[in-house]
């Protein structure tokens, strides 16, 4: 596997147009800090998810012409906060906030909260009906997290008291390989790409990917490199593993039925068996463990868990509801500049 | 040797709520004529619902078929 190395996609609107154009240049120089942000609707606005995604991107990789020192550059974390305030009210209505019994038993909470998955079936779809054509376009879409599993929820580990963050690291261990870097989480997803015929280089979709899909990774972004969503982080994770297993199987049931081998369908296989001993850990010992030490973030770890459910469902509805006016629900790839 | 480490028992199972089993430690599964069914990770989950579509491992199925059961020991009936 390479290095990851990403191009800066053609901006999107004012937001990322003014970023790109300052991350070409000399760090922390020519980023004029921003006023409060508007948009009608941040999470699905394609020009503050691209430029909030490439500004979380600093931590997680290299931008080609982009000087490493805008990671920490005072300019690029203030213009980030402007982003992520409108971004964060966003999801913060969309979930309803933790009941008294809720926090009373976290691990059982996140059983009822991952069992009333709010999303259309999307798993169920492509395992019966879903096109190659559809099967390719929703795994160019998981490729903006899948190529970098575990990681956003790495961030968390150093934040976490020594019983969640053992079974924090008994899940990552197994994400990230068990010692065998082949049986990595990310590099089973590139090779299931390179299967089907897609470019499996991390980023190489960013272009094409809309700010639906981004929303997804930079909720994790976002709770993740921040210590006091410490508990967002965990719930996000403990409702991933519990939503993941069954439809894993449908996803590798759908690249069968679709006439793919093992190379193709070990990542969707893996993630069956895998994830049904991640989930109970992440919700019983992980986020109940953290819960028991500090009962402070218990409501934060329920939002986390419905957060994340929420913008896959809407995810989930853009793909079925682009598929059934017969598009594509990835973004077209812009013209080369003549 | 690490002193701890010693203390530690060689292999743990623990049923989880509403879940599988969780086996950690030196273990080895086998079926009935020894043969090893062979684990890749280093805590594997093994089927308490039964209808897992790949026993004696754990899928996921549980989930869907409601499956209820205490981490501890069932109650007798009365008590």
């Amino acid at each position: 596997m390479a290095r990851r190395l990403i191009e800066l996609p053609p901006p999107r609107g004012p937001l990322s147009g003014r970023l790109f154009e300052a991350l070409e240049g000399t760090p922390n120089q020519g980023l004029e800090a921003l006023g409060p942000v508007e948009s009608a609707d941040p999470i699905a606005d394609e020009d503050l998810q691209l430029a909030l995604y490439v500004s979380y991107e600093l931590h997680y990789t290299g931008i080609r012409g982009v000087d490493e020192a805008w990671e920490w550059a005072p300019s690029l974390l203030a213009f980030r906060a402007e982003l992520e305030r409108p971004f964060e009210a966003a999801v913060a209505e969309l979930v309803e906030p933790a009941t008294e019994a809720e926090l009373v038993s976290v691990g059982a909470a996140l059983q009822g909260i991952a069992a009333e998955d709010p999303g259309p079936p999307l798993s169920r779809y492509m395992e019966t009906q879903g096109t190659l054509e559809q099967m390719l376009e929703h795994v160019v879409h998981r490729s903006a997290y899948q190529l970098k599993e575990a990681d956003p929820h790495s961030w968390v580990i150093p934040r976490l008291s020594p019983r969640p963050k053992a079974a924090l690291l008994e899940v990552q261990a197994d994400e990230y390989g068990g010692g065998n870097a082949e049986r990595m989480h990310s590099v089973l997803f590139a090779k299931t790409m390179a299967a089907l015929g897609l470019e499996p280089a991390y980023g190489a979709y960013l272009e094409r990917l809309p700010a639906v899909n981004l929303a997804t990774v930079n909720l994790m972004s976002c709770f993740g490199l921040q210590r006091r969503r410490r508990g967002a982080t965990v719930g996000h994770l403990a409702a991933f593993e519990m939503t993941s297993s069954i439809p894993n199987r449908r996803y590798g049931n759908a690249l069968r039925r679709l006439g793919f081998g093992r190379e193709a369908t070990h990542f969707y296989d893996e993630h069956v068996e895998a994830d049904a001993v991640h989930e109970n850990i992440a919700a019983w010992d992980l986020a109940g463990g953290l819960a028991a030490e500090e009962p402070e973030v218990a409501a934060d770890i329920i939002f986390g868990a419905r957060a994340l459910l929420q913008l896959e469902a809407l995810w989930a509805t853009h793909l079925m509801d682009s598929w059934e006016r017969g598009e594509s629900s990835l973004r077209e790839r812009a013209a080369v500049p003549a | 040797m690490n002193p701890s480490h010693d203390q530690l028992p060689p292999v743990t199972i623990t049923p989880y709520p509403d879940g599988p089993y969780l086996v950690r430690g030196d273990f080895v599964v086998q079926d009935q004529e020894g043969n090893e069914l062979p684990t890749e990770r280093r805590t594997i989950a093994l089927c308490r619902c039964g209808r897992s579509q790949m026993r004696p491992f754990c899928d996921g199925t549980h989930k869907l078929i409601g499956f209820k059961a205490p981490s501890g020991p069932e109650p007798w009936p009365g008590d």
